[in-house]
């Protein structure tokens, strides 16, 4: 059983529409990456996941998404709380909050409810830990965290995160600011978080998506074109317009 | 969009063409030379290989930088690797024509055992496998790819009966004709393992334009 479907799902906003027809199965603790130029839809579709487009003017959505067979399009604002929690968001440019390392991570934890203060302390390191960052900031878990690597902040990002325990994370981007060294470390990351989570990564780089993911879509103008394993996609794409997209003749 | 990687991949169309048509002449020396019993035709081919053996690392090389260069995906991908493929296999098929060359040297100062009947059958057929692969290569033409896979068991089926007529018939019967007999049936031998060459350039053509991998599955291709 996939762990998200989609079906038949379209979204406007006001009178353009975004996402046409999308339908997709995302299969559980695999990596899928989406790709496509620049204004298909891919970053779009990303948010649908999580209901983030809820909070643009005149998005109207049609169709059915469901993650563990449940439908995330309806319902009022405490099963949007509860399906926050279920699904982490790393974006491209790593964004922790003003506050400490420490305080970033029982950040979620603390909204949530879902842990008491002398649990803190084990939580604060579990997360760092899975994130390979406990070892270089266990000696500065009271430092800003505005005042960490690039590639720190964003690994900061993944921690919290996940120390919620989501089942499913996803990532916009998430390597386009950080240098080619960070950008492998953090993909070994993800082989590693695959383990626990399902990972959705929408990327512009098409070896990013080669090198990571199980599975892999390709959107144009609001349409997903092709989905398939990775290696197929990238080897022997069965439409052209992919073809012509990840051998860079599109555009 | 046209890409100044497309310039780089016609080059080495071209560079692959042009090591077919130098292999392709050797294949033909050689059997010109069996047949005429040409010693000098037969010298030139074993003193032509270093020009192939040559060709065959600039391709490769060209091969390796460009993926190198442009991690290319998908048909670019599969256009690299298969030429790098066919590139081996060519050089393995000139490689064949020198060793029918040095067998013709073999031959060429003793009487001929037997009127030639069924290696310049099979020699004509490897030819014609040949010809065929290159053009589906060039013309990017599975159907004439696949003719070529398909005419592999001929080839193999003349082997057999060069071999068997020239065990029984003669060797069995007279071993002092095993000198003579030797580098017939070797030579029948090395004509039939072109056609297994040629047969695997066939297959990776399909791969190149359809990304289908046919090897060892040549039934599905009836």
């Amino acid at each position: 059983m996939p762990k998200i479907i989609t079906n038949n799902l379209n979204l406007w906003y006001g009178s353009f529409q975004a996402l046409i027809n999308v339908n997709m199965a995302v299969q559980e603790k695999r990596i899928t990456a989406i790709i496509g130029p620049s204004g298909c839809g891919k970053s779009t579709l990303l948010r649908v996941f999580n209901r983030m487009n809820d909070l643009i003017e005149a998005v109207r959505i049609t169709g059915k998404v469901t993650i563990d067979n449940q439908d995330i399009l309806e319902g009022d604002f405490s099963r949007l709380v509860q399906l926050r929690k279920k699904i982490g968001m790393v974006f491209q440019r790593p964004n922790p909050f003003p506050l400490s390392v420490y305080e970033n991570i029982i950040f979620g934890l603390k909204v949530h409810h879902l842990a008491k203060k002398n649990d803190f302390d084990r939580l604060v390191q579990k997360a760092l830990e899975s994130v390979l960052l406990w070892d270089d900031l266990k000696e500065r878990l009271h430092t800003n965290a505005l005042r960490l690597s690039l590639e720190q902040k964003q690994r900061l990002c993944i921690a919290r995160a996940i120390a919620v325990e989501p089942d499913i994370l996803l990532m916009d981007e998430p390597c386009s600011a950080l240098d080619p060294q960070s950008t492998a470390r953090i993909e070994e990351l993800m082989r590693e978080l695959k383990n626990n989570y399902t990972i959705i990564i929408v990327t512009h780089n098409m070896q990013q998506a080669a090198r990571v993911s199980d599975e892999t879509g390709f959107m144009l103008l609001g349409e997903l074109i092709e989905f398939g394993k990775t290696e197929d996609i990238f080897t022997r794409p069965g439409d052209k317009r992919t073809e012509d997209y990840i051998t860079g003749r599109y555009g | 969009m046209e890409r100044h990687f497309d310039e780089e991949l016609k080059d080495l169309h071209k560079d692959l063409l042009k090591m077919a048509v130098m292999v392709q002449e050797a294949i033909y020396k050689s059997i010109e030379a069996l047949k005429s019993r040409d010693k000098t035709q037969a010298q030139e081919v074993i003193a032509s290989d270093s020009k192939i053996d040559q060709m065959e690392l600039t391709i490769d090389e060209k091969c390796i930088d460009l993926i190198a260069r442009h991690q290319p995906m998908a048909g670019d991908l599969r256009f690299l690797t298969t030429s790098m493929k066919i590139n081996g296999d060519l050089e393995r098929i000139a490689d064949l024509a020198v060793d029918i060359a040095q067998r013709v040297l073999e031959l060429v100062d003793k009487p001929l055992l037997k009127p030639l009947i069924d290696i310049p059958k099979l020699s004509t057929i490897a030819q014609s496998m040949i010809k065929n692969a290159i053009d589906s290569f060039v013309n990017r033409d599975v159907e004439l790819a696949k003719k070529v896979a398909l005419s592999d068991p001929e080839a193999d089926k003349l082997r057999n009966l060069v071999q068997e007529e020239l065990i029984n018939d003669y060797m069995a019967r007279d071993p002092k004709t095993a000198d003579r007999a030797v580098p017939l049936l070797l030579i029948a031998r090395h004509l039939e393992r072109i056609c297994d060459h040629t047969t695997n350039i066939a297959e990776d053509v399909i791969y190149m334009v359809e990304g289908k991998v046919v090897k060892h599955h040549l039934e599905e291709l009836k």
